[in-house]
């Protein structure tokens, strides 16, 4: 005779097989909860020796001559100047670039020619950043900017540094903008060529004001990797330790992440009695807070393009 | 309007329409447009060939064996690249333990198990901001956790600078992504496959095995190798951790006493060439970059092998 029992067995697997499921959902679990865990290590191990640099330094010394943090002296202002004198010229030159990319891809490019640009254009996303700013260092500055700028360019440079780094954020911004450019219906282009519009008003008019959050999304993140990007800093602006106080793109100079790299160098006096190790820590806080803004920012935006239509 | 006006109308739009008027400021837009596309792709095509012709001379004299095979010096006759080359190598290898059974993991709890809760949105939100949190603060992590707290176990003769750290610095780096391939890869196989396992008698982790993960394969297989090349080429956190370039020997130690030690890796040796003034580093750093750049080819090669190879096996 078949009892209730026999039937809850039967409709929901047997006990044993119901603890196997369990076991194993409670490891994914395991694996997912690893990722936040990993954030708040972040966030702890960030807040807490930044914490240590401010309490024990004050604020005075983020605002003198330059940053030499082995001498004590910790002008943030040089760093943030820096940094955004990079990033300013790199979304000088990915923004244009990229947004032609992207518009060439998506409304002009035939289906074949596409299939054979887009991973020419991202296979430069796939080139590690110190090469390319090898490539900053030995051949746009010298063979590029120098006939043009002459003995005012000195050999390690800012201005070669940010088109390094543009270089790097081309695919970023080109493959975002394409992607919201895509998502624009078929229709909203239909309805304008079907009013007499060339291809041109079309892409401007209706297909660009169409994607523009996407768009938008597309700059804050590029702005965001360019920020965060270090290698080609590091290597094209020279400034090893430290700098002073400038907002000349043709001299050296120093951003906050390669400010990072160059104290992580001299490996062994990092620990010195002075803060240097903890400002590593600072500076970190200072990029992860500004980058984390931006993406959250721009996932607002790229929210909003999802929403549409 | 006037009559008249109404009266040429049709033809005005007849001839608007059929005359073949030259677009020259379209024309010129289109061109503006491809020539961005086209400096994009110059500048690799620049890079790549400016480096091939640098790295020359290297190739005429060393070949890539002896590059290779010989340990780093100062004296760039003699300087090769082995402790680099080894480093990375074994660098991946841990980077591939830690975040694809990890990161696989993770995916598959969030797309096949979790509810549409708080949590959830919570753990995603908090994953997608990671991929985009810069290389260098992992590195930070890396020497905070790693270096600092774990010295004693992750090096103990090197104050923790060792490639243990390294590896698992990078690790924790491509952990997102991994995260956000497989749950692409995931999110992409047909609700009805899983029904269909289930409709059957399929306990849920049956018919994720069985019957989602293989679907899936292709794609989380070619997206967790990518993010291998990512963090191949990665060398700002490499440099928090401990990556150095000036240890000349590749040590004749154990292979625990070997992981504990310190390491170099090729990224990091690219960065400190490069700024060293001789001439002949200069080549030498082109051809080093020669050499990564045909590994992350490799790599990039045997995902897309890797996906046509599963592509084939498993019809959906």
């Amino acid at each position: 005779m078949i009892t209730q029992d026999d039937i809850s067995i039967a409709l929901a697997g047997s006990p044993v097989r119901r603890r196997r499921e369990r076991r194993i959902r409670r490891l994914f679990l395991g694996a997912a909860a690893a990722s936040v865990l990993i954030s708040v290590a972040i966030v702890a191990s960030l807040f807490g020796e930044a914490w240590t640099f401010i309490s024990n330094v004050g604020f005075t010394p983020l605002a003198d001559i330059g940053w030499f943090p082995r001498r004590g002296l910790y002008d943030i202002r040089t760093l943030l100047v820096g940094t955004l004198l990079v990033a300013g010229i790199a979304m000088v030159v990915a923004g244009p670039l990229g947004m032609g990319t992207a518009v060439y891809l998506s409304e002009y490019a035939s289906p074949r020619t596409r299939r054979w640009l887009k991973p020419a254009v991202e296979m430069l996303a796939g080139i590690p950043s110190v090469v390319l700013g090898y490539f900053a260092l030995t051949f746009i500055s010298p063979s590029l900017l120098r006939p043009i700028f002459g003995e005012g360019l000195s050999g390690f440079n800012m201005l070669a540094a940010g088109l390094g780094v543009g270089i790097l954020t081309i695919p970023l911004v080109a493959s975002v903008t394409e992607d919201s450019l895509r998502a624009v219906p078929l229709a909203l282009r239909e309805a304008a060529y079907g009013l007499g519009a060339t291809k041109m008003s079309t892409s401007i008019r209706v297909v660009i004001p169409a994607a523009v959050s996407g768009i938008v999304a597309s700059m804050i993140i590029a702005f965001s990797r360019a920020i965060g990007e270090t290698m080609v800093v590091a290597i094209a602006a020279g400034a090893t330790g430290g700098s002073l106080f400038t907002v000349d793109p043709l001299g050296g100079g120093q951003t906050m992440t390669a400010a990072m790299a160059s104290l992580a160098i001299g490996s062994d006096r990092v620990r010195g009695d002075d803060y240097a190790f903890q400002s590593l820590f600072f500076l970190g806080l200072v990029l992860f807070l500004a980058t984390l803004i931006l993406n959250v920012v721009a996932e607002r935006f790229v929210r909003r393009v999802r929403r549409q239509y | 309007m006037n009559a008249s006006a109404i009266a040429t109308a049709p033809e005005a739009v007849v001839r608007a329409l059929t005359t073949r008027r030259r677009d020259l400021r379209g024309g010129a837009f289109r061109l503006v447009l491809l020539g961005s596309l086209l400096v994009a792709i110059g500048v690799l095509v620049t890079l790549l060939v400016d480096i091939g012709a640098r790295s020359a001379s290297v190739w005429g004299d060393r070949g890539i064996v002896d590059l290779i095979s010989t340990e780093m010096s100062a004296d760039p006759e003699r300087a090769g690249i082995w402790q680099a080359f080894y480093g990375s190598l074994v660098l991946m290898v841990f980077t591939a333990a830690l975040a694809f059974p990890l990161g696989i993991g993770a995916a598959i709890y969030l797309e096949e198990y979790a509810l549409d809760t708080r949590f959830t949105r919570i753990v995603n939100a908090n994953i997608r901001n990671l991929a985009g949190v810069p290389s260098i603060v992992y590195g930070l992590l890396g020497l905070a956790i790693f270096v600092k707290i774990l010295g004693g176990l992750t090096g103990p003769n090197v104050e923790g600078r060792s490639i243990i750290s390294g590896g698992l610095t990078l690790g924790i780096l491509v952990l997102p992504i991994v995260i956000i391939t497989t749950a692409e890869a995931l999110r992409a196989v047909p609700v009805a496959i899983r029904e269909g396992a289930v409709g059957v008698g399929a306990t849920q982790w049956q018919a994720i095995r069985h019957h989602v993960l293989p679907v899936a394969a292709p794609g989380i297989l070619t997206g967790t190798i990518l993010s291998l090349g990512r963090a191949f080429g990665e060398a700002a956190p490499l440099l928090l951790v401990g990556g150095i370039t000036t240890f000349f020997s590749s040590g004749g130690a154990g292979f625990v006493e070997t992981l504990q030690g310190r390491f170099s890796a090729m990224p990091v040796l690219v960065f400190s060439w490069a700024r060293l003034p001789q001439a002949e580093f200069k080549a030498l750093t082109a051809a080093l970059i020669v050499v990564m750049l045909v590994v992350l080819l490799l790599i990039n090669a045997t995902a897309i092998y890797l996906r046509n190879r599963f592509e084939k096996g498993v019809k959906t």
